[in-house]
């Protein structure tokens, strides 16, 4: 069973149909990317998984649940979590406080217990910043878990996002566009880590991507979006080379 | 019915008012997206100035009237131009505080200036009325409707019609954009600070006869609020609707409520809309793009 | 300048930096004790700082924290003083009863201003705020059988356990004590997930919500937990004043409690303390100064107006904002760092970048 089943999805601003009928699977421990030009409506996805938006019709199933109405704070409990493309850190807090956030699913501890800060809140606190330090080790930010996020340079905010976004320790992870404003080395490096998250973490990428290099480098199906339809699913070659996809690209 | 094409007549010149200076608001917000809460306090000094060259220098009513206009507009622009355009960028609440302090330093101003008591504005209209039919019609009333009328009439000519309209849309969509454009960014913002300046003076002036002048004068400007986000905090035709609905609910709840509720009508009304319709008759919701 | 050496990861979830910072604070609160031994004609004033304090840190934990601006909370401190002299006088319950009571019923008000809040953002959140401290004050005044109206309501002093406190030094001590456990808990929480929320909330609430915080859930949360701490400070301020009515509770004074952030510095408790110490004090050395002024052709008659006041602390209020948003704290923060970076320290530390204005309103 897929981990993720999206049927017909669809959703309409005024009169513009953003997406009209997109339907995909996503298969657990795969990376799955998804290209398009401009304006195709890949963005509006990951909007809607988010429930961001309210789809105006369609369904997505994941784990066997339907996820197509709940609210947007239950999405991250169910182990789907993302980054954005233009970056929503907390600009105020810094790396660590950010990184600690990102637990927020799994905070066990209640209201009146924190207002006294009891022993147990302090032992959930350490096994929080336990988890978030393996991710800090694995991402490297050792330099940077005190700093401000203000402070900052883009290229180390966007791997500050998608640490962000394992803290959650989710089962899907939604990366949207990881190498834009990226250098060269910047960019491999993402691809490095993404295979890493796939095969020593063992999660599942939903992955939103231009940069055709790192998209052959990494990713197990491809599908190409072009004015909210779809036009090609496959691998990586596969989809490149389909008429339909190099004249959305091309034009002709 | 007599009784209820009074309270019309009333409602809708109080109404006017409200509107008046729910119009100062919605400019500066549409073009800076700004909240000025000093905006009734510019309502005072208007009414004080034209106060104080009637009263203390003998000027002719219409002349004084020029003279306020014109003087709370320049006022309005240097203070833009001196204090408001420091804190463009910051975040909206530290600009929130800056106008409430800027409006009790007015209101300072006003007490040490003109005094602290409550004076009259002599005009032609004063305490004439003329009845018709059952209905008084009270002359300060009807030259606050015309007023409004004609003030507003002008507004939507300039802003639809003239390039500096558009420049100021241009400038408050973004501002970088605007510059780059060549658009007198500075200026412009300038010119819209005159303006809802020289509105909350006309809304001052022909107020004065009706409410008396007073340093508190300007906390109509509290009740203004409900006008401008019922009809939608960026909507210049939403304001004037937006105040001639409270100033009718007033009225109405002052006549057939029990007593106190009239004071807090036009509250209980702006809670009422932000809670169950944020953008109010005419505004748009926004969204951030992610 | 000193470098803090950390070896756990409990260090971080200190209340203190370190043991240097705790022992700075053992001594102010050694100092505060026996303050009224040295200043003893302040003692009266200083309680009242404490009481601000209060105020101060809630709306910190609303406004600087959460990121939600209130312009109403003089109406949750004054239906907490309310509360609790009608508890007191008029049904004469025990003192701590009342003040817990008191807390509760003010909490509650504040959830259920909380609830319709979820739907508005920026400052039609504060417009709200303000409109519903009108109504509140109106309510103050009309519901005679319990503030009694406009004709007001005198208030005895303390009694707690059967023991007095209407002595000023004890009335000083039980506001320390109170502005204490206030800072204890609200620092407590601060460093628990719900104090990250809050802050989550106020950078970005899609991001927060896309980790799972659930905003209707911590934005009520934020608001009950303020009104609480406004309950407190209202019990505690209606013993300070002796005297409670309607005109009180006012936008002004409002205002005055947003100023208090506003310059003590948003996002830190320091900054609560600091600008409560500010407006407390304020006033004082205001008419001390005013005394002061000679007659030079008539300053000193111009200085001793009565309009003056609210005019100087909004000139006070607009300074701040223009030259120094960070506030006192930020300051203090700057001065500190100027030391331990001498003689490298650079002006351009903090200039901010310059920014534009782009809207975000979608037509």
């Amino acid at each position: 069973m897929s981990l993720l089943h999206v049927e017909e999805l669809a959703i309409n601003f005024g009169g513009i149909s953003a997406l009209a009928g997109v339907s995909f699977d996503v298969e657990p421990g795969s990376v799955f990317t998804i290209i398009g030009p401009n304006g195709a409506g890949k963005t509006t996805i990951f909007n809607l998984l988010s429930r961001i938006y309210e789809p105006t019709r369609g369904r997505m199933i994941f784990q066997g649940e339907d996820v197509t109405h709940v609210p947007p704070h239950d999405i991250a409990r169910r182990g789907i979590a993302r980054t954005f493309q233009n970056i929503e850190l907390f600009e105020h807090a810094t790396v660590l406080q950010n990184f600690l956030l990102g637990r927020h699913a799994h905070k066990r501890s209640r209201f009146w217990e924190e207002l006294l800060f009891l022993p147990r809140v302090r032992a959930l606190e350490l096994e929080h910043r336990e988890a978030v330090e393996k991710v800090i080790d694995f991402l490297d930010l050792q330099p940077y878990r005190d700093s401000f996020i203000v402070n900052l340079p883009y290229g180390v905010r966007k791997v500050v996002e998608m640490g962000r976004a394992l803290c959650t320790q989710p089962t899907l992870l939604l990366l949207d566009e990881p190498s834009s404003g990226l250098s060269v080395e910047e960019t491999e490096d993402m691809a490095f880590w993404i295979q890493d998250i796939r095969t020593l973490l063992g999660i599942t990428v939903l992955m939103v991507e231009h940069d055709m290099s790192l998209v052959s480098a990494v990713s197990d199906r491809v599908l190409a979006l072009n004015y909210g339809r779809v036009l090609a699913v496959g691998s990586a070659r596969e989809v490149q080379a389909h008429p339909d996809v190099v004249k959305a690209y091309l034009g002709g | 019915m007599d009784t209820i094409l009074q309270l019309v007549l009333n409602g809708v010149a109080v109404g006017c008012i409200y509107g008046l200076v729910a119009l100062g608001f919605v400019l500066i917000y549409k073009a800076t997206e700004l909240v000025n809460f000093a905006q009734g306090d510019l309502l005072m000094l208007g009414a004080f100035t034209c106060y104080m060259f009637v009263v203390w220098y003998g000027v002719a009513y219409w002349a004084a009237f020029a003279l306020a206009i014109a003087i709370v507009g320049l006022f309005g622009a240097a203070l833009d131009a001196a204090v408001l355009r420091r804190v463009i960028g910051q975040p909206q609440f530290a600009v929130v505080m800056l106008t409430i302090g800027l409006g009790a330093i007015f209101r300072s101003f006003a007490s040490i200036t003109w005094g602290s008591e409550i004076y009259t504005l002599p005009t032609p209209f004063s305490a004439r009325a003329t009845r018709l039919g059952g209905v008084t019609v009270s002359h300060e009333y009807v030259s606050i409707i015309v007023g409004t009328i004609v003030l507003c009439g002008a507004l939507y000519a300039f802003f639809r019609y003239t390039k500096f309209g558009v420049a100021m849309q241009a400038a408050s969509q973004n501002q970088l954009a605007a510059y780059y454009m060549g658009i007198p960014v500075k200026r412009m913002f300038s010119l819209i600070w005159a303006i809802s300046a020289g509105v909350a003076a006309i809304a001052g002036v022909l107020l004065a006869p009706v409410s008396l002048i007073d340093i508190n004068l300007g906390f109509i400007g509290l009740k203004a609020f409900a006008a401008a986000v019922l009809g939608g905090f960026g909507s210049i035709p939403g304001a004037l609707v937006g105040g001639i609905t409270i100033g009718l609910i007033e009225l109405f709840a002052g006549a057939y409520l029990p007593h106190g509720f009239k004071d807090v009508a036009a509250y209980v009304v702006l809670l009422l809309v932000l809670a169950v319709r944020p953008q109010g008759m005419f505004g748009a919701v926004g969204r951030k793009r992610v | 300048m000193r470098f803090v050496f950390k070896t756990s990861y409990g260090q971080d979830l200190g209340m203190f930096r370190d043991g240097v910072q705790r022992n700075w604070y053992i001594a102010l609160l050694v100092g505060l004790l026996l303050l009224p031994r040295v200043l003893p004609d302040y003692t009266v004033d200083l309680s009242l700082v404490f009481i601000y304090g209060l105020c101060g840190i809630s709306l910190m934990v609303l406004a600087g924290y959460t990121g939600l601006v209130s312009l109403g909370h003089a109406a949750f401190l004054g239906i907490g003083a309310y509360a609790h002299v009608y508890f007191i006088h008029d049904l004469h319950l025990p003192w701590i009863v009342s003040v817990a009571l008191a807390c509760v019923i003010t909490a509650a008000v504040g959830v259920l201003v909380g609830l319709p809040a979820l739907r508005m953002t920026g400052v039609y959140l504060t417009i709200a705020t303000l409109a519903f401290a009108l109504i509140i004050q109106e309510v103050f005044a009309r519901w005679e059988h319990v503030t009694g109206g406009l004709k007001g309501k005198p208030v005895d002093k303390p009694v707690l356990f059967g023991v007095s406190f209407a002595h000023d030094v004890a009335f000083y001590l039980l506001c320390l004590i109170f502005l204490i456990g206030g800072l204890w808990v609200t620092l407590n929480v601060l460093r628990a997930p719900t104090g990250r929320a809050w802050v989550a909330i106020r950078d970005s609430e899609i991001a927060a919500q896309s980790l799972g915080v659930n905003l209707a859930v911590y934005k009520t949360m934020a608001f009950g937990y303020s009104a609480a701490l406004m309950g407190v400070a209202g019990a505690l301020f209606s013993h300070k004043i002796g005297f409670l009515a309607p005109d009180i509770f006012s936008v002004l004074l409002s205002i005055q409690l947003l100023l208090m952030v506003v310059v003590g510095g948003l996002g830190s408790l320091h900054g609560a303390v600091y600008g409560a110490v500010f407006v407390a004090i304020l006033p004082v050395l205001i008419s001390q100064a005013r005394d002061a002024v000679p007659a030079w052709g008539g300053l000193d008659r111009f200085v001793k107006q009565p309009g003056l006041e609210p005019g100087l602390f909004g000139l006070i209020l607009v300074l701040f904002i223009l030259f120094e948003p960070l506030g006192i704290y930020g300051r203090w923060t700057k001065i500190k760092l100027y030391f331990a970076m001498f003689p490298l320290y650079k002006r351009a530390t903090f200039r901010r970048q310059k920014a534009y204005m782009r809207s975000e309103r979608l037509r």
